[in-house]
C-alpha cells in the first residue's frame, strides 16, 4: 500500500562547521508538508547558519547527518539543484550587487523556472504592487535600499522561485508596521495558494505570525534546537522572558 | 601655397620626433612593419561579419552616413544628410580652409606614433555636420585591416557644428589574423552647444599594436561623450585620448571597456582638461584581465579654473591567476575651489555574490557571466539613439557569456 509521503524536510543529526567551529551539533528537525515553522534562538545561536547550511551554500560545511528533502537526500547537491528541488532561501543579509537591477534578477529566475516570457512582466508587476516595489525594480541589487527596501525585495525574489520549502530569514525585522502587514500578507498568500506548500521561517519577534498562521515554534541556542512548542504561547514567553528559560532546557529535548 | 607651406612645416617636425618612445605603453620597433597603401582590392563587402562585429551596417540600415577604409585607403564614403559631409580625409583636404583642423589637435610630433602617421598618411575620415543641424541617426566608420605586417595610419578629423548633433560608431578590424600596427590619428573639434558622442568598437587580433591618437577640443556649452570598446585578442594597445573643454559650461564623459586576453599588454586612459568656467568631465573604466593579460587603466581630470567639477572611476575584475591591472587615476588641481573625486576598485568577484546567485537557482557560470554583465553595463549619461543602445547592449551581453 502506498503512503502519501507527509514529511517534507527531515533533518537528521545534522552538525555544520563554518571554517573549523562547529556551529549547528547535531540537529533533528522534521518539517511536514503545509507546516509552517518559526525559528527563534538568541543572536549567534546557528538560525541563518541552520538556512545556510539547507540551501547548500559551501561556505557551510556539513560534517555530520543528513538532509532529506522530500524524500531525497539532498546533502551533497549543489544549491542549483537544491532549488530545483524546491528548497528557497530569502537571505537576512543579502548582498549589494552592481550593475544587476532587481528586476533583471527576477526575470531570470522566471525564465529559469520556464514561465513563458509574456506573463513574466506580470508576475513582477504583480508581486511588485503587492510588495510596493515600484521604484525599486530598475535599481541595482540593494545598492541604496533602505532596511524595509531589502526584505520586501529579497522576499519577492524568493517567492518567485515558488519554493515547496520556503525559507526566509528575518523577514520582519527592520520593517516598519505597514510594510509588516505588505510583506506577512505575500507570505500567507503565497502559503495558502497551495497547502502543500511549507515554511521556515527566522524571527525575533514574531510579528510575522500575526499575519501568516503558524503551526509551531522552535527555539535554537548553540547550534541545538532546545524547545519545541505552540508559536503563540513560546513566542509570547521569549518576549517577556527572554530565553533565560530556553537555556536552563539547553539538551532537554 | 599655403598647405605645401604647412606640410613641410609639419614634415620637419615629424622627422625629428620618429625615434620619440611614447610616454606610456610598450615601445614598438616599427622597422618590423611597413607602411604602404596595402591592399588594392576594394572589398569591404567580403568582410560583413568583421564589419557587423564592430558595429558597422554594410547594408547602412539606420544610419545617417558612412566611410569605409581598407589598410590605407578610402574604400566608400556617404551621406544621407543635408549638412553632414562624409568623405575621405584625402578629397577634404582639397579645400584649404580644413587646414584649419589639420594636425591642430594632435600635435605631429608627440611621439613617433604620430610622426609616422604623417609621414604615410594617406586617407582616415572627414566629417563634418554643418552649423544647427542634428543628425538624428548613427553615422559610421569601419577601418579594415587586411594587409600583414602593415602600419595603418587613418587620419581622421570630425567637426560638430554650432549647436549640431552627431553620433559617430567607428569600428576598426581585421581581415584576418596578421602581425600589424594601426595608428588612428583622430582630431575632434565640437563647437558652441554641440554634441559628438564617439562610439569606438575594436576588434584586433593577436600580432597587432594599436596606438590610437585622439585629441578633443569642445567649445562653450558642447558635449564630447567617448565609449572604447576593446575586448578581443591583441598584443598591444596604448591610447590616451585627452579631451580639452575651452569653453565655458562644456563637458565631457569618457568611458571604456576593456577586456585583456592572452598576454596583451594594454595601456590604456583618458584624461580631461577643465579649462573653462563651468565645465565638468568624468572618466570611467571598467577592465576585466584575463590569461595573461597586463592592464593599465589610467584617468586624469585637471581642473584649471575655479569652481569646475570632475570624477574619476577606475574599476577592474581580475578573472585570472597571472593576470594584473594598475588602476592609476590622478586628479589635478589648479585653483582654488575645485571638486575632483576619484573611486577606484579592483578585485575579484566576491565570492558572496556568486553564492547569493547560485542560492537562486543559478549555475556558478550563469551567476558569473550575470555579475561580468552588469560590471560592464556602460554608464552613458545622455539618451542615445535607440540603434546604438541596442548595439551595445547586445554586444555586452555577448560578451559577458562568451567569458
Ligand atoms: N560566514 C561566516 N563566517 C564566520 N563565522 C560565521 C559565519 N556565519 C556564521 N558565523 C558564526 O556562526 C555563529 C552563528 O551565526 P548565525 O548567523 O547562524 O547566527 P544567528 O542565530 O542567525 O544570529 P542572529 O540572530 O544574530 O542573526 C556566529 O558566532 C557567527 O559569528
Ligand atoms: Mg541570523
Amino acid at each position: 500500500m502506498f503512503k502519501v509521503m507527509k514529511t517534507l524536510l527531515q533533518v537528521e543529526n545534522l552538525s555544520v562547521n563554518v571554517g573549523s567551529t562547529c556551529i549547528i551539533r547535531g540537529l533533528n528537525l522534521s518539517v511536514d508538508k503545509g507546516e509552517v515553522i518559526l525559528l527563534l534562538g538568541p543572536n549567534g545561536s546557528g538560525k541563518s547558519t541552520f538556512l545556510h547550511a539547507l540551501i547548500g551554500d559551501p561556505r557551510y560545511r556539513i560534517s555530520s547527518g543528513r538532509i532529506i528533502f522530500d524524500g531525497i537526500d539532498v546533502s551533497s547537491m549543489p544549491m542549483t539543484d537544491r532549488v530545483k528541488l524546491g528548497l528557497s532561501l530569502g537571505l537576512q543579509f543579502p548582498p549589494r550587487i552592481k550593475g544587476i537591477t532587481l528586476r533583471f534578477l527576477a526575470e531570470r529566475i522566471l525564465e529559469r523556472r520556464g514561465v513563458t516570457s509574456s506573463v513574466i512582466s506580470s508576475v513582477i508587476e504583480g508581486y511588485s504592487r503587492m510588495l510596493n516595489l515600484g521604484g525599486l525594480l530598475d535599481k541595482d541589487l540593494y545598492v541604496g535600499f533602505s532596511g524595509g527596501e531589502i526584505k520586501r525585495a529579497e522576499l519577492m525574489i524568493t517567492l518567485i522561485q515558488a519554493p515547496k520549502l520556503l525559507m526566509l530569514d528575518e523577514p520582519d525585522s527592520g520593517v516598519d508596521v505597514e510594510n509588516l502587514a505588505l510583506v506577512g500578507s505575500a507570505i500567507s498568500k503565497y502559503l495558502s495558494e497551495d497547502v502543500g506548500r511549507s515554511a521556515i521561517i527566522i524571527t525575533h519577534t514574531g510579528y510575522i505570525a500575526r499575519y501568516v498562521k503558524a503551526t509551531k515554534a522552535y527555539v535554537m541556542v548553540n547550534g541545538r534546537i532546545v524547545c519545541r512548542g505552540d508559536p503563540e504561547i513560546l513566542v509570547s514567553n521569549i518576549l517577556e522572558h527572554g530565553f533565560e528559560k530556553c537555556f536552563r532546557c539547553e539538551g532537554m529535548i | 601655397m599655403k598647405s605645401r607651406k604647412v606640410r613641410d612645416d609639419l614634415r620637419e617636425r615629424a622627422l625629428s620626433a620618429l625615434s620619440k618612445p611614447s610616454t606610456y605603453g610598450l615601445d614598438i620597433d616599427l622597422s618590423r612593419f611597413t607602411a604602404s597603401l596595402g591592399s588594392d582590392i576594394m572589398d569591404i563587402e567580403s568582410y560583413t561579419d568583421a564589419m557587423l562585429s564592430v558595429g558597422v551596417d554594410p547594408e547602412e540600415r539606420g544610419r545617417g552616413g558612412s566611410y569605409y577604409q581598407i589598410d590605407n585607403v578610402a574604400a566608400y564614403s556617404s551621406s544621407r544628410y543635408k549638412g553632414l559631409i562624409v568623405k575621405p580625409i584625402s578629397e577634404a583636404l582639397e579645400d584649404e580652409s580644413i587646414l584649419e583642423y589639420y594636425w591642430k589637435a594632435v600635435p605631429v610630433d608627440l611621439d613617433k606614433y604620430t610622426a609616422t602617421a604623417f609621414l604615410y598618411e594617406k586617407d582616415g575620415y572627414y566629417i563634418e555636420v554643418k552649423d544647427r543641424v542634428e543628425i538624428p541617426i548613427p553615422v559610421q566608420a569601419c577601418i579594415l585591416l587586411k594587409s600583414p605586417s602593415l602600419i595603418q595610419v587613418p587620419h581622421n578629423i570630425v567637426v560638430v557644428g554650432e549647436g549640431s548633433k552627431l553620433h559617430l560608431i567607428t569600428g576598426c578590424t581585421v581581415a584576418r589574423e596578421n602581425p600589424g600596427v594601426h595608428i588612428g590619428i583622430s582630431e575632434f573639434y565640437v563647437k558652441k552647444n554641440g554634441l559628438l558622442t564617439f562610439t569606438m568598437i575594436h576588434s584586433w587580433s593577436k600580432g597587432m599594436h594599436i596606438r590610437p591618437r585622439t585629441i578633443v577640443y569642445v567649445e562653450d556649452g558642447g558635449i564630447f561623450i567617448s565609449q572604447y570598446i576593446s575586448t578581443s585578442l591583441v598584443d598591444s594597445i596604448q591610447s590616451y585620448p585627452t579631451i580639452h573643454l575651452v569653453g565655458e559650461n562644456s563637458s565631457s564623459h569618457l568611458s571604456s571597456i576593456i577586456i585583456g586576453r592572452g598576454s596583451s599588454h594594454i595601456d590604456i586612459g583618458g584624461a580631461i582638461e577643465l579649462k573653462a568656467p563651468g565645465s565638468t568631465g568624468e572618466v570611467t573604466s571598467r577592465v576585466i584581465s584575463m590569461d595573461e593579460s597586463r592592464i593599465t587603466s589610467r584617468g586624469r581630470i585637471s581642473g584649471f579654473i575655479r569652481g569646475v567639477k570632475g570624477h574619476i572611476e577606475c574599476r577592474g575584475l581580475i578573472l585570472s591567476e597571472n593576470s594584473s591591472i594598475y588602476a592609476i587615476p590622478e586628479l589635478e588641481a589648479k585653483a582654488y575651489d575645485v571638486q575632483l573625486t576619484h573611486e577606484a576598485a579592483v578585485g575579484r568577484i566576491a565570492e558572496e555574490e556568486i553564492i547569493y546567485l547560485m542560492a537562486k537557482g543559478f549555475t556558478e557560470d550563469e551567476a558569473r557571466s550575470m555579475i561580468i554583465r552588469g560590471f560592464l553595463q556602460p554608464k552613458i549619461p545622455i539618451p542615445l539613439p535607440r540603434q546604438l543602445v541596442d548595439y551595445l547592449s547586445m554586444a555586452m551581453e555577448k560578451i559577458a557569456y562568451a567569458l
